[in-house]
């Protein structure tokens, strides 16, 4: 039997539920009650594209030191889903903890002998105190949170707050869901030794962050960045995003005399009939914009490309997920990079931004509708499942009421009746950017064609090959232009001189940060740089060029940054070294530490003491 | 086509309308389609049809897909922004640049391949929803571009120019949109300006999704023997329902018609549209009924045009939606943004 594992605010619970029993909410209960006891909590719903019967798990990582990332490895088990009995149990560490419904006696052959065992008659006690059967599967959930709260130390009051917060004005409600609480709480205290190894203990580490989903942050950055028409398609990971763009937008866009809507939102027929009312509507002055996920951005392709060369201001949500179509619709990746990155036919490249929590994605796609009109095209916010639809600890959300809009190279009626001269196409600040004006702007001046490729400086028709290599030579000054205006990358220096580099973005950042923590602590130093944005500014190439090897990484199979850094930033291949995780599930921090650590072995260098550098 | 360029000076005895504009002002570039083209008839009826109602050229915007109808709007209205979008997906764009701006006139120009095969899940759907623009399909029955295939509108054993036999159903697009709840909906024929003109006019006038098929025939590929969209064809079995004229507000009803036979309706602008029944049992107040006749026309053979279905109080997007009655475009932060206090509310709603 090994030693069960002591640990204070730091270790991980998991909860294995059935789809559609209520598990989500009450397991939600538990997260927050430790995050209202001052300690930083970071849950995540590892959920299966089903509305009811499969399995899904609640994995919550509890952490002083505010290691948001997944850690790997379970401590406690909350096996409440004989489906997935067996993986389950061996998922728990050794000296962990499992915690299950022992109403009906399971074979010893079934349990571990290095884990320490709590069984509680969950569905014998909900029995006697319920008769209704939807009742019963409901309360069993708050009684088992109850339970929890006594072995680990978690004040139950805290919970019986936050139920009270949630059934604020529904009495019906309230009492009952307080009593299961207690219920198992009681039994608990009365037959199970509490606390067990794993505790919570008050303390001051949450301090103002707020608790929010990617999904609805990004939502709420696309009000404030001025979005007035949103087209959108309902797919899985980013549906939410709309649905909560329409929550914002009736709270915040509602004119307060008349009730009108400063707004207008569709949902269209297809993810091809979104794009193309973003794109007229971005035509047309608006700021406007659509969320989808990967078999959305395979649909979007032609459209894509026609703003790009049209040059239209679109702003693409992404919220990625495991592909195809009907692949892995609920699980995490980073796999759509190449395909925004050039989407579409012919030459095309689009600035990709990588927000790596909600408050990033609340300011990122924000920014998205400056950088979309300042530049005139397609520019994406690439977050994912693992931002998008779990809650995250992150600093709150900030705006400057000063900053203004950039509305971009707008030639404007009066510009045009003191004769500018307006040429749709051409460059007249040596930027890339031409100017635009809206339709209707002008009887007889400013008015142009639109069309892909076939133009000259003028909008007029051409097909002239000149014109055209005119056209993308100008198109190329713009994207040397986006690289300064898109997020610049973010460096965390190693304690200590370091050879090795490492580069990653958006949802990685957390589980990263931790890892280059226990690498550390390992006597391995490594230089981290957080890509925030393509095109890739320079100095991300200088990061490259000044470590002896840089690690990747990434969450999907074919290392889709490192090409990208390949191709458009002129990085030399050899030196850089793919740590890729991409099996659905969020990278951990583990996995980074052993990846890592097992290449720098690899190349032979041992880390000697610390203070030197690996 | 023709290379000759048009004089850009206009006589100075040229009739202006009542915004001061030529009908010269309402011209494009010099088309490019082949000489004899339905399609460039239809660009001459859009011209006059706007010239007409004294619409100002810069408060259109003239969308369209990909073919040779949709190379048509830089043909006409030379002073109003267009955007030849791609294949079949002109609906959404317009849909999009309307909820932009609802404040503009939104002519969507598509032909039958655009509208019929390709895209005609967006055409079902922007008429669903009720976009308020004057949408046209110009139809041949053929694939202009890519010289002379069937498109999804070509009769079921009608021939080819090659003598292939087309076994596919034809779709109806003035069947499907009265179907999908289209709020204008009108049939004509490219050679028939008289009768073409003031259905446009109608179709402007009207606040809500107004579709017209126009029949237009290919003089390359569709025109021959065995075509059912040929111009031989269309006028032998024409059945015009009726004949519009529309008016204006300022222009006094002059014309005097048999008792009965004209029904005066008075659109959303003051302005009137009269109706001159040809068919006596025809009713374009009622859907279902203009439903079943335009089915059982199609049975016999007979193309039905005039106006088709026009609902009286009809309500578009913009309505649906709730939206403000002004641009959205013209919003600045102060409608847009809540600002850092309504965010700071919402942070600590948040912990």
């Amino acid at each position: 039997m090994a030693t069960p594992i002591e640990a204070v605010n730091d270790f991980v619970v998991k909860f294995a539920n059935i789809n559609g029993s209520g598990s989500a909410s009450a397991n939600a209960l538990f997260a927050k009650a430790i995050m209202r006891m001052g300690v930083p909590v970071s849950p995540r719903n590892i959920f299966p594209s089903n509305i009811q019967g499969l399995p899904t798990w609640y994995e919550v990582r509890v952490s002083e030191q505010c290691h948001l990332g997944r850690r790997g490895g379970v401590d406690l088990m909350v096996a409440m889903n004989p489906q997935t009995w067996d993986r389950d149990l061996a998922e728990i560490e050794p000296g962990g903890y499992l915690f299950y419904d022992s109403t009906k006696p399971l074979a010893r052959a079934k349990f571990r002998d290095d884990v320490t065992v709590i069984g509680m008659p969950l569905t014998a006690i909900c029995n006697d105190a319920y008769s209704d059967a939807r009742q019963r599967q409901l309360f069993k959930n708050i009684i088992y949170v109850g339970a929890l709260a006594a072995l680990l130390d978690i004040d139950a009051d805290e919970v019986a707050e936050l139920i009270g917060e949630q059934y604020k004005g529904k009495e019906a409600l309230l009492k009952p869901n307080v009593h299961a609480l207690q219920m198992g709480r009681d039994y608990a205290r009365a037959n199970l030794r509490c606390p067990i190894g794993l505790r919570v203990r008050r303390a001051n580490a949450v301090g103002n962050r707020i608790f929010i989903e990617g999904n609805n942050a990004t939502a709420l950055g696309c009000v404030y960045g001025g979005a007035t028409v949103a087209a959108w398609y309902p797919i899985t990971p980013s549906s939410s995003v709309a649905e909560a763009f329409a929550r914002h937008c009736k709270r915040y866009r509602t004119d307060p005399d008349t009730g009108k809507a400063r707004y207008a939102i569709v949902q269209a027929e297809d993810e091809l009939a979104s794009i193309g009312m973003v794109i007229g509507a971005g035509w047309n002055g608006a700021r406007a914009f659509t969320c989808t996920s990967g078999p959305g951005i395979s649909l979007m392709q032609e459209f894509i490309g026609l703003a790009y060369f049209a040059e239209i201001p679109a702003v693409i949500i992404d919220v990625q997920r495991g592909g195809p179509s009907t692949g892995m619709p609920t699980r995490t990746q980073q796999s759509d990079l190449l395909s925004c990155a050039y989407a579409s036919h012919g030459d095309t490249k689009h600035p990709l931004l990588f927000p790596e929590d909600p408050k990033e994605a609340f300011e990122m796609s924000a920014q998205a509708f400056d950088l979309a009109e300042r530049l005139q095209t397609p520019v994406f916010v690439l977050t994912d499942l693992d931002i998008g639809m779990n809650e995250r600890l992150c600093a709150p959300l900030e705006w400057d009421d000063t900053q203004r809009y950039d509305r971009g190279k707008v030639m404007t009626r009066a510009e045009l009746d003191q004769g500018r001269e307006f040429g749709r196409y051409l460059d007249v600040d040596g930027d890339g950017i031409p100017f635009r004006t809206y339709p209707g702007t002008h009887p007889t001046r400013g008015a142009y064609f639109t069309r892909g490729t076939t133009k000259d400086r003028y909008a007029r028709y051409s097909e002239a090959g000149p014109d055209y290599v005119d056209n993308m030579l100008r198109l190329l000054r713009k994207f040397e232009t986006a690289k300064s205006l898109v997020p610049k990358p973010e460096l965390a220096a190693a304690k200590h001189p370091a050879r090795f580099g490492a580069i990653f973005y958006g949802s990685t950042g957390p589980a990263m940060r931790e890892a280059l923590a226990s690498l550390a602590a390992q006597g391995i130093y490594v230089n981290a740089l957080r890509v925030r944005a393509f095109p890739f500014q320079d100095e991300i190439a200088a990061f490259v060029a000044s470590h002896n090897k840089v690690f990747v990484v990434e969450q999907n199979r074919d290392a889709q940054l490192k090409t990208l850094l390949v191709n458009d930033a002129g990085v030399n291949p050899a030196g850089l070294i793919p740590v890729l995780h991409y099996d659905g599930t969020p990278i951990t921090a583990r996995f980074i530490t052993d990846a890592i650590a097992a290449q720098v072995r690899k190349l032979n260098v041992r880390p000697i003491q610390s203070g030197k550098a690996a | 086509m023709t290379y000759l360029a048009k004089p850009r000076l206009h006589h100075p005895t040229l009739p202006k309308n009542r915004r001061g504009y030529t009908r010269r002002d309402y011209e494009g570039a010099i088309s490019t389609l082949c000489a004899g083209c339905g399609h460039d008839s239809i660009s001459a009826a859009l011209i006059q049809a706007c010239f007409e109602l004294d619409v100002e050229p810069h408060r259109v915007a003239k969308l369209s897909g990909i073919g040779c109808s949709s190379k048509t709007p830089t043909y006409f209205l030379g002073n109003s922004h267009g955007f030849n979008s791609v294949h079949g997906r002109m609906p959404s764009v317009l849909t999009g640049a309307n909820l932009a701006n609802r404040d503009l006139l939104y002519l969507g120009v598509s032909g039958d391949g655009d509208s019929a095969s390709i895209g005609l899940g967006q055409f079902a759907h922007c008429m669903r929803r009720g976009v308020n623009m004057v949408y046209i399909v110009e139809n041949n029955g053929v694939y202009g571009l890519t010289k002379g295939q069937f498109s999804a509108t070509a009769d079921r054993g009608s021939k080819s120019k090659r003598g292939v036999v087309n076994t596919d159903a034809a779709i109806d697009m003035a069947q499907l949109a009265l179907q999908l709840g289209a709020s204008f909906v009108a049939r004509s024929f490219s050679g028939d300006k008289e009768q073409l003109v003031p259905l446009i006019k109608a179709a402007i006038e009207h606040r809500g999704a107004a579709f017209i098929d126009v029949v237009s025939p290919c003089v390359a590929f569709n025109n021959h023997a065995g075509s059912t969209k040929s111009y031989d064809y269309v006028r032998e079995h024409n059945e015009a329902v009726n004949r519009l004229d529309v008016m204006v507000p300022r222009a006094a009803i002059s014309a005097q018609y048999p008792p009965g036979s004209v029904r005066a309706i008075t659109l959303h602008d003051g302005s009137t549209m009269l109706l001159h029944k040809l068919a006596a049992d025809y009713d374009p107040g009622d859907r279902i009924r203009a439903m079943n006749y335009l089915a059982e026309r199609q049975a016999q053979g007979q193309v039905v045009t005039g106006l088709l279905y026009a609902e009286a109080e009809p309500e578009d997007l913009h309505a649906s939606l709730n939206t403000v009655s002004g641009p959205l475009n013209a919003l600045g932060e102060r409608e847009l943004c809540p600002g850092a206090a309504a965010l700071e509310k919402f942070n600590a709603s948040l912990r």
